[in-house]
């Protein structure tokens, strides 16, 4: 029996009202599903499979590690303004950061790619986390052509010019104008780079979930 | 009545494997400080590329007889933009289809161009303005029928055929064009004070991010194809993966900028949706590789995992071999 004056029970079974109130309060079910799909020990391990302990698995982290470099590039360019880097000594070094930061990003991201590939790491229940690896490269290539036609120098212009032909194609040009400054810069420094942080965000959390998938010689099937 | 799910338990999946410590925060970090010293020794040492845009000054100013070419191709309706189709206007120049397959139609037009109106014809009704001389021709051409229209524009299109450069300035040779020379010289002068640049990307409104206008007809002409040319970044030249200077560009575009090299790609005229096609389809294939038999498959057809995982492999040996045994 509980005391009256002890104020509202702490745990669900020790009040007769608290069950059915668990079962609606949208937090605590949230809650429980994440602490249920990925506890703190699987999201931030001490210890990992001895697997591990290959190069292979390097590039994944170092893709992670350019991409907050080529954020972190790009907001300073975006704070000053698009013609910054292009009026400035010290705004042209920090466009070359991003140029460089950019070139890692995919010189990383396409070796983690294919290691993952000849891993076949989307076994054992990993083809979602695949997927979401893939879907952040193709947004990735998105992200970076719109900065290529919004640098305002010459590859811009040729690059846009010369897209534009495949967009059209396809019939998004109506929605979707290389040649437009405004409408690639905005999609640039916000609205893709928001994807590719969340869908990287998204692949972390699905890596972790299930953990780093076993050598294919311990599993019965790729 | 159907039994639960059996939920995903990582503990199980890894019961026996052996584990090491493992600093995942600390490999992050390193990780940030190695990529920073790299990126920043290259960009201090490389730079970037920055070569300057081209503008309809420089156009008007370095290559006049390909500036004056192109707008009269523009008012004759002969260039790419005039004919290109949507989203830019009704013509079929650049309409590309497969079969029934016509993405651009049925998006339709939404950035309106008409290419002699807005390269030509406005610009310079802004530009009569005080002048007297070029008001009266632009009238005279813009009343006169279309077949009178066109007779001048084949006279002084084959007259621009022999023409010659002087002091900078075109001379074409005298025959029946109506008032197109005075029209044109006076369009090459607004063009050349930089008039031009401002005039193409006027949209009515006081502030301007949209260089539609101001790049198709650029890219009409031949000037910014024989810079993009002296830069190696024509589509024959693998263009779309390479970066002005000797930078590297978007690598990562090689496959894409593959197909525009061999046949039937780079001889169709619907090259671009082939292409875009072709890459949809190879990418949805390795999107869904988890789920097609054979594609995945190739991992173990193709053993780089042995390579991956060579220390685990050499460790599994190492401990299954019986006590004292060399071989």
């Amino acid at each position: 029996m509980t005391d009256p004056d002890s104020g509202p029970a702490p745990g669900p079974e020790t009040s007769a009202d608290s069950a059915p109130t668990a079962n609606r309060s949208w937090t605590l079910r949230l809650r429980n599903y994440v602490l249920r799909e990925l506890p703190p020990e699987h999201l931030l391990p001490e210890r990992e499979p001895a697997y591990l302990g290959s190069w292979v698995y390097v590039f994944g982290v170092v893709t992670i590690a350019a991409l907050v470099l080529v954020i972190a590039s790009g907001v300073v360019l975006s704070f000053f303004g698009p013609q910054w880097w292009q009026v400035s000594p010290q705004g042209h070094f920090v466009n070359s950061i991003h140029f460089w930061s950019v070139q890692m990003f995919f010189i990383f991201m396409v070796l983690h790619l294919w290691g993952q590939f000849f891993a076949a790491s989307w076994r054992d229940g990993r083809a979602t986390t695949w997927m979401i690896g893939m879907v952040v490269f193709l947004v990735s290539l998105v992200t970076a052509f719109t900065g290529y036609v919004a640098q305002q120098n010459f590859d811009s212009q040729w690059i846009a010019l010369n897209a534009k032909d495949a967009v059209n194609a396809t019939g998004a040009g109506a929605f979707f104008n290389p040649l437009n400054f405004g409408q690639m810069y905005g999609l640039h420094i916000l609205l893709f780079p928001l994807m590719v942080t969340g869908l990287v965000v998204l692949h972390i959390i699905w890596v972790r979930r299930r953990g780093v998938v076993k050598p294919i010689e311990l599993t019965p099937q790729p | 009545m159907t039994s639960p799910r059996r939920r995903w338990d990582q503990q199980e999946y890894f019961r026996g494997v052996p584990t090491t410590p493992y600093d995942l925060i600390k490999e992050v970090a390193i990780a940030l400080v190695v990529m920073l010293v790299v990126v920043l020794a290259l960009a201090a040492v490389l730079s970037s590329p920055d070569v300057p845009p081209l503008t309809l000054q420089s156009w008007a100013r370095t290559a006049p007889l390909d500036f004056v070419k192109t707008a009269t191709a523009e008012l004759q309706g002969a260039t790419l933009s005039s004919s290109y189709g949507p989203p830019y206007n009704r013509g079929t120049g650049s309409l590309q289809t497969l079969g029934p397959l016509a993405p651009e139609l049925w998006a339709g037009v939404h950035q309106p161009v008409d290419a002699a109106v807005t390269d030509v014809l406005a610009p310079l009704r802004v530009a009569s303005v005080g002048v007297p001389g070029l008001g009266a021709a632009l009238n005279r051409f813009e009343k006169a029928s279309v077949p009178q229209q066109d007779a001048w524009l084949v006279s002084y299109t084959r007259a621009l055929g022999h023409a010659q450069l002087i002091n900078a300035q075109p001379v074409v040779p005298h025959a029946a064009y109506g008032p197109l020379e005075t029209m044109m010289r006076a369009l090459l002068t607004q063009a050349r004070s930089g008039g031009l640049d401002a005039l193409l990307v006027r949209s009515g409104h006081f502030y301007q991010t949209d260089y539609t206008r101001a790049l198709l007809f650029l890219g009409d002409g031949g000037y910014l194809a024989a810079v993009a040319a002296q830069q190696h970044l024509l589509g024959t030249q693998w263009g779309v993966m390479n970066e002005t200077g000797r930078y590297p560009g978007q690598a990562w575009l090689w496959l894409y900028t593959l197909w525009y090299q061999i046949p039937p790609y780079n001889t169709a005229q619907n090259a671009d949706l082939l292409v875009i096609l072709t890459m949809g389809f190879l990418t949805t294939l390795l999107l869904l590789t988890p789920f097609i038999p054979g594609l995945r498959d190739i991992p173990r057809w193709i053993p780089l995992y042995r390579l991956i995982w060579r220390e685990h492999y050499r460790f599994v040996r190492e401990s299954t071999l019986p006590r004292g045994g060399s071989d």
